[in-house]
């Protein structure tokens, strides 16, 4: 009898150990890290509504593990102050629903009391979200942009810089036309084709998106 | 140099090239020949010693298999032979145990009967003697005298009294008997009742027996080697596979469901995002449990003496292993409770996930409200808790699986052997004579071949005439082969 109990508490000690080694082991970068950057500038804080749905709508497609952070376009965007909610969610399924409600009732609360920005620095954004994602060293790293991409610098702002966006998604949502755009198309094309290159040179990949249901499909083969 | 040119110098490269390697091989035809001949020899003996040899490791094979078969047999049959002697020792005890009891109460009755049978046939009491002088008096005349008329009267009636004192103690003795008669008859019928237990039991027995002589019959014939009964049990064996495979294949669904039942809420305990070995550690945290629970099956199988694939097990004295059983059954127990705790709370974390995302589409409210949530709830802690226990018999289907494996993969085995024997020897008679390699060395070389033949026609038919001329006879020399 000694052997089998013997072996018995073996396989349960092994058992036990490998649970414990479980609970214990290194998490590979694996996540999805998603920072979404939200133009408060001018009239754009009409569309911020759905902004908010679409942070929702990203908030219930994340999983345990992966992180997000949303940031306000501002006159200086290259701030962590502009960071209006950031979160990397639990690995207990519990408590990552838990930091999605609360996540959701920050945002409500900023969309409700945001103001009007007087600039637009959209590349202070983008250099904000690369050192915040290769902080964060998720698996997959994807910056969405909410704006029209029309940046306007205050004066004095020196953004002339190159990215630095290797490994990076970059999506364009929303990009509305302002109406200099309706006088002139080839503004709002030379507007788009500049950060498409801007991107590219900096090693991202570049992407508009306009129908907010493509999102979805963009997220799930982010997993 | 224009492109129509660099392909006429390439293909004419490539011409010269042919025609020169035709022409070294024309003249090496012979040795050629001889080679090509050689090495098929070669070839076609190393395949006819490969084919014997595996021919010869297929005897072995069917050898090894035929040991296996009847030993597993063997340990099957004795197996089955010493749980029908079990079984006919309880019904003995339980049977023929009582037969000295079921005797005397046979006995008993018996003398019941005998006793009621003898009380029966009691005489009638008779008449006191004194009557028959009373009825001689009686019938003197009394010759119209008062007196004599009187006491013969008087006799008469004493008389008539008696008789029908007589007939009230007859009739009083008669329905005595009848009692007594009527009294045998619940005697005989729990008689021939008992008769009838004690035949139903001897045929039972007879019945045990007829299995057990059956039993020995298939047993002598698979100790005494008997081709039929290697067949018989590979027959078995086969269908045992299958059936065990088929068995095998409803648990592994089984153990799937169950293992789906855990996985999600064993992220919330060992987290939903580290990984070992790129598998998820909440799935392998899960799937360890499910094992675990296979396990304990297997050692509470082996402790009840059901299965014996650990002879050490079932070598343990008795109350060792009635420690096991219960030791076994409780850490089975445990983790029952366990897995029905865990199908408690994926339902917690499901309506949870839901609630977040109906919040998060603005659809608060949505997910709530729904009155039947305990019956699925309480669905999957039932299956939580019963499915660990009936993974335990998956030890049955497993060792039936494990013993059948070996014959099939004999089978098998023996087949592939069988298989390569007969492909090396169809290859050994193909490449016996040379013949295809020889015909094709000559399709490679078929130009110098046709020239020479040409030649020696030419030259042939010159000399056949000069002959002619000359009035020699023509000669046919012989062209290589």
């Amino acid at each position: 009898m000694k052997p089998i109990l013997k072996s018995i508490l073996s396989a349960a000690v092994l058992g036990a150990t490998a649970l414990g080694l479980s609970g214990c082991a290194e998490p590979t970068p694996q996540g999805r890290g998603i920072y979404l950057l939200m133009d408060t500038s001018g009239t754009y804080t009409q569309e911020l509504q759905k902004a908010q749905q679409l942070i929702n709508a990203i908030l219930a497609k994340l999983d345990p593990g992966d992180s997000f952070a949303v940031a306000r376009i501002d006159t200086g965007s290259f701030s962590e102050k502009d960071i209006v909610a950031k979160m990397t969610f639990d690995d207990r399924p519990s408590q990552a629903n838990q930091q999605k409600r609360r996540f959701r009732e920050t945002i409500g609360k900023f969309v409700r009391e945001v103001k009007p920005a007087g600039h637009t620095d959209i590349t202070g954004g983008l250099l904000q979200a690369a050192e915040y994602l290769n902080e964060k060293n998720p698996g997959v790293k994807t910056v969405l942009i909410f704006s029209d991409l029309k940046e306007d610098l205050k004066k004095g702002y020196v953004r002339d810089i190159p990215l630095q966006l290797e490994g990076f998604d970059v999506v364009a949502l929303n990009v509305t036309k302002l109406l200099s755009d309706n006088i002139d198309p080839r503004e709002y094309m030379t507007r788009l084709e500049d950060w498409q290159r801007r991107v590219e040179d900096g090693g991202g990949e570049w992407r508009v998106l306009n129908d907010f249901d493509r999102l979805d499909r963009i997220l799930m083969a982010a997993r | 140099m224009p492109f129509s040119t660099q392909l006429t110098n390439a293909t004419l490269t490539w011409l010269v090239l042919i025609a020169g390697l035709s022409v070294v091989l024309y003249f090496a035809r012979e040795p050629a020949h001889q080679a090509i001949l050689t090495f098929t020899r070669l070839l076609y003996r190393a395949l006819r010693v490969a084919a014997a040899s595996l021919m010869n490791g297929e005897d072995v094979l069917r050898q090894r298999n035929r040991e296996v078969l009847l030993a597993a047999g063997r340990d099957a049959a004795e197996r089955m032979i010493e749980r029908e002697f079990e079984r006919i020792d309880g019904a003995v005890r339980r049977d023929l145990g009582t037969a000295p009891a079921l005797h005397r109460k046979m006995n008993d009755t018996f003398n019941e009967v005998v006793e009621d049978y003898s009380q029966s046939a009691d005489v009638p009491p008779n008449p006191p003697g004194w009557v028959e002088a009373v009825d001689a008096v009686a019938r003197i005349p009394s010759n119209g005298d008062p007196v004599v008329t009187a006491i013969l009267q008087g006799v008469h009636d004493t008389l008539v009294e008696e008789r029908d004192k007589a007939i009230k103690a007859y009739r009083e003795a008669s329905k005595e008997r009848h009692k007594r008669l009527q009294g045998i008859v619940p005697g005989l019928r729990s008689l021939l009742r008992l008769l009838g237990t004690l035949d139903k039991n001897i045929k039972n027995l007879t019945r045990r027996t007829e299995v057990i002589d059956r039993q020995i019959e298939e047993y002598e014939g698979i100790l005494k080697q008997e081709d039929s009964a290697v067949r018989q049990l590979s027959s078995s064996s086969l269908i045992q596979f299958f059936v065990s495979a088929f068995v095998l294949t409803i648990a592994v669904g089984g153990a799937a469901i169950n293992f789906h039942l855990i996985a999600r809420p064993m992220s919330e305990m060992v987290g939903g995002n580290s990984l070992i070995g790129g598998v998820k550690t909440a799935d392998v945290a899960a799937l360890v449990i499910i094992l675990v629970e296979i396990s304990m099956g297997l050692f509470l199988m082996e402790s009840l003496r059901i299965t014996r694939l650990f002879p050490v097990i079932g070598a343990l004295p008795d109350v060792m292993r009635q420690r096991m059983i219960w030791v076994t059954f409780g850490i089975l127990f445990m983790l029952a409770s366990v897995e029905a705790g865990l199908s408690y709370m994926r339902e917690i974390l499901l309506q949870d996930e839901l609630a977040t995302t109906a919040l998060l589409r603005g659809e608060a409210g949505a997910a709530f409200g729904n009155d039947f949530v305990w019956i699925t709830t309480a669905a999957q802690m039932g299956m939580g808790f019963v499915l660990p226990f009936a993974l335990v018999f998956v030890a049955i289907p497993l060792e039936t699986f494990i013993q059948s494996l070996r014959t099939v993969l004999g089978i098998l085995g023996m087949g592939l052997l069988r298989v390569g024997a007969a492909s090396l020897r169809l290859l050994a008679g193909a490449v016996r004579h040379g013949g295809m390699l020889i015909e094709f060395y000559d399709l490679l070389i078929f130009a110098p071949l046709w020239f020479d033949r040409q030649v020696r026609a030419h030259f042939g038919g010159q000399r056949h005439t000069n002959e002619i001329r000359q009035g020699e006879a023509p000669t046919i020399r012989e062209m290589p082969s």
